[in-house]
């Protein structure tokens, strides 16, 4: 069928969500997700969404300003910050009007707790900036934003997947979709398309991502033609369960909770004197690492896969079960404990990408490093870059990412499509993914899918993970080229079309291989280290060489690159200790 | 240790009838029901269907009932399921997809009329007013009154597990709708009572619950379903009686 829409977005997640309020209170919009909305992975975050209402000590958005951009290790866009924090108070407050459901303080008004990173006057001391929903954030903004799309009459098309992005000429005139339920294919011609398909941390084994975190916004426009920006830079959380990747927030250590070696020392003290167990994510996460090395894991073996330690017992039984239920509800349900009385078995996790797709602060995707947009594309959530989160993303702050600029690019696009008309649609246009699809289904024999899957996984997690060095990620590369080859050889059992999640599966696959690929390309040319990209080899920042965003094209393989200058206009870069 | 997996197997437009595909794999106790699941679709069997997402019983995705009851595949272990006996049988784990909606494909079903009946309560916040800046306020007590209904993931257990539905009234629009309209009833600075009680006092509203507490028992989020729906109904008749909309 062919289906037109003056907006379309894809991804309903947060970013999306808020995206198709805006958009449709001027526009036709359809929004497409793979899953079910409700399914989306903004459920899954926990903590809090980082805002300075000062409703507990005092606060400022300025401050909120400098903590994210040390926080990035000064890679983020300094003049995107200010936006962030300053639409990041009245995205709460809006929040909250929509039916919110907040934790609260003893007056009643939005509850705030500490979190990693965040800072009363430029880092002095922890503040109290997360404003929360015990540890269900996520979940709640979720629930709140698609109850007003149901409130709005907001038009879905659940579990439709994106297979292609047509783009001519600068102009992006609609997209090729796979309608999971029968197996059809669809062509959705539309003056503007935003994607918010969120992260791909399923590139890596251990990781905190839902299974459909595959980066196909993406994936799909690198194979467009479109850059994407800082793919090097993937935070890796300190805090995954051991062994399964399941979120333990920060909130844990925001209440309270504290890492332990298996001496029983409370590390962090060495590594960040001010602010110990809330230090930035990515600092924690090395400091993890380098216990580990020393030998002082809880198993002692020195392997990379070795755990530490999170004491919430400090916290408290009632303290537990009132700001933090659903992690005690995980390590019972997972582990057999009772966290109030046994320390919780975590290791770094692969859980955030700050880099993706480019943007201006208006969600208009980039086409180099000029600062030249595309006609009718963008992008907003984790799967863009605007960039507010530099080389490390502080926690609470995608939250509010979402909210601040799905809102933005969602205004954007309404006012765009009042005067634009749609672009020409290829006659034959569905063409290129029939033939994909054909290939897959055409029963000669192939590559299991899971082969490649499993050596991806692990290839980027020992060599393009949390520490890095020159002869590591140059082999990575080589490994997953040759992964991306091989992909052509796949193919698929299942012919039938209904709910072929086989085939959904290989075609997740495939765009993850393609930002692995980038992601290791980026990660070798970069050689400093800064923020989540650590370099054994180049272990210092270098502001003077590398204080640029790097772009990275796909380029039939070739992945091209260049640099993006950053703008620090307000704080100036300095030494990163905490 | 190996166990079998028996799983319902169907698919709605080939007209055929459903039957139950084994399947044998090693699988570790602490594994997930969701981790074998995955195992046999990448390598033993493509054409498995069944949604997933999370992984970690946050999203709702894979609601199906497991030897006999309503669980998330996420959310179960392999060791809570099966003995330390060796017999085969013990370590047999039967999944089927869940029931009072259509099947579409082996455990993936059609969720059209679940989120419909959800849509008809109005499952967004209503409120006449506007606060002059900032947040409204709410007390640590308003906000406790009505947590556990903001629990709900939509897993569609409840309504799987509910006999009403099944035996009685398949119109009866479920529970996990009521506790989505109970949210916004016990949400004090809600104030759309009125506008959600044509959908709720129906006779294929809130009436039709013979409180089985079946939806209680296999809610995920632990909710306190049959309890929402008790209240959501004494909230309607003190309406009704009194003219008090809490």
């Amino acid at each position: 069928m062919k289906y037109v829409y003056d907006a379309i977005i894809v991804g309903a997640g947060g970013a999306g969500l808020y995206a198709a309020l805006e958009a449709s209170a001027g526009a036709k919009t359809a929004v497409l997700s793979k899953l079910h909305p409700l399914r989306s992975h903004t459920g899954a975050a926990q903590g809090g969404i980082g805002a300075a209402l000062g409703n507990l000590e005092e606060d400022k958005p300025e401050w909120h300003a400098f903590d994210t951009i040390k926080g990035g290790d000064y890679l983020a866009d300094q003049n995107a910050v200010k936006i962030l924090v300053e639409g990041a108070v009245e995205a709460v407050y809006h929040l909250e009007n929509m039916g919110l459901p907040f934790s609260r303080t003893a007056d009643g008004k939005i509850d705030q707790r500490r979190f990693g990173g965040h800072t009363r006057n430029f880092g002095e001391a922890p503040v109290m900036r997360a404003c929360y929903a015990a540890d269900r954030t996520g979940h709640m903004i979720l629930q709140t934003l698609y109850q007003q799309c149901i409130k709005n009459g907001v038009h879905f098309f659940d579990e439709y997947i994106v297979m292609e992005v047509l783009i001519e000429n600068g102009k992006c005139n609609g997209l090729v979709v796979l309608e999971l339920a029968t197996g059809e294919l669809h062509t959705f011609q539309a003056k503007a398309v935003l994607f918010a398909t969120g992260g791909f941390g399923r590139m890596y084994k251990t990781t905190s991502n839902a299974y459909a975190n595959t980066g196909d916004g993406p994936a799909l426009l690198a194979r467009a033609g479109v850059p994407l920006m800082d793919m090097e830079f993937f935070q890796f959380h300190p805090t995954g369960i051991y062994g399964m990747g399941i979120l333990i927030t920060e909130a844990v250590r925001g209440e309270g909770g504290i890492l332990l070696n298996r001496n029983g020392e409370r590390f962090m003290e060495e590594y960040a004197p001010t602010l110990v167990d809330l230090a930035p994510r990515d600092m924690v996460s090395r400091a993890i690492l380098t216990e580990i090395r020393k030998g002082n894991g809880i198993r002692g073996d020195k392997k990379i896969d070795d755990f530490v330690y999170l004491d919430a017992s400090r916290i408290g039984r009632e303290a537990i079960g009132k700001k933090i239920p659903d992690i005690a509800g995980f390590c019972a349900t997972y582990l057999g404990i009772d966290i109030a009385e046994k320390p919780i078995p975590v290791q770094p996790t692969a859980h955030y990408a700050m880099g993706g797709i480019p943007t201006d602060t208006q969600g208009r995707v980039l086409r180099d490093a000029s600062g030249a947009v595309y006609e009718g594309l963008y992008a907003a959530g984790e799967c863009a870059c605007v960039s507010v989160h530099g080389a490390n993303r502080l926690g609470t702050n995608s939250l509010v990412d979402l909210i601040v600029f799905g809102k933005r690019s969602g205004r954007e696009m309404a006012g765009f499509v009042k005067d634009a008309g749609f672009g020409p649609m290829p006659v034959s246009a569905e063409d290129g993914a029939r033939e994909k699809l054909g290939r897959l289904a055409d029963g000669k024999k192939g590559r299991p899918a899971w082969e490649l899957g499993e050596s991806m996984r692990e290839t980027m997690m020992e060599k393009v993970g949390v520490n890095r060095t020159e002869e590591g990620m140059r082999e990575a590369l080589s490994i997953l080229r040759t992964l991306r080859e091989e992909f052509g050889e796949v193919r698929i059992a299942e012919k039938q079309g209904e709910f072929n999640t086989e085939l959904s599966g290989v075609l997740e696959l495939e765009n993850l291989l393609d930002l692995a690929c980038l992601t290791a390309a980026s990660a070798e040319r970069r050689t400093e280290s800064r923020g989540a990209h650590m370099r054994e080899d180049f272990p210092e920042r270098n502001d003077g060489e590398w204080l640029y965003h790097s772009l990275i094209w796909l380029d039939g393989g070739k992945y091209r690159m260049d640099r993006k200058s950053v703008d620090i206009s307000i704080f100036k870069p300095k030494p990163r200790t905490y | 240790m190996e166990i079998t997996l028996k799983i319902k197997r169907f698919i709605a437009k080939k007209g055929k009838e459903s039957f139950y595909q084994e399947y044998r794999l090693e699988a570790d106790p602490n594994d997930r029901l969701l981790d074998a699941l995955v195992f046999v679709q990448t390598h033993l069997d493509g054409s498995l269907g069944f949604r997933k997402s999370c992984a970690h019983g946050v999203c709702g995705s894979d609601a199906m009932i497991v030897n006999g009851t309503e669980r998330l595949a996420c959310k179960t272990l392999i060791k809570d399921l099966v003995g330390a006996a060796a017999s085969a049988e013990s370590r047999t784990i039967t999944v089927e997809p869940l029931q009072n909606l259509p099947v579409m494909k082996d455990l993936i079903v059609d969720q059209t009329r679940f989120f419909e009946n959800f849509r008809a309560v109005k499952p967004f916040f209503i409120s006449d007013t506007l606060p002059a800046k900032g947040e409204r306020t709410q007390s640590i007590e308003e906000r406790a009154k009505y947590d556990d209904a903001t629990k709900c993931i939509l897993c569609a257990a409840c309504y799987s597990s509910c006999p009403v539905i099944r035996g009685k009234n398949p119109d009866f629009i479920g529970p996990a709708a009521i506790v989505n309209a109970a949210r916004f009833i016990f949400d004090g600075r809600d104030t759309g009572f009125k506008d959600r009680l044509p959908a709720l006092d129906d006779p294929n509203g809130v009436w039709p619950c013979e409180n089985h507490f079946n939806c209680t028992k296999v809610c995920p989020r632990e909710i306190k379903v049959t309890k929402n729906i008790n209240m959501s109904k004494k909230a309607i008749t003190d309406f009704k009686e009194n003219g008090s909309t809490l």
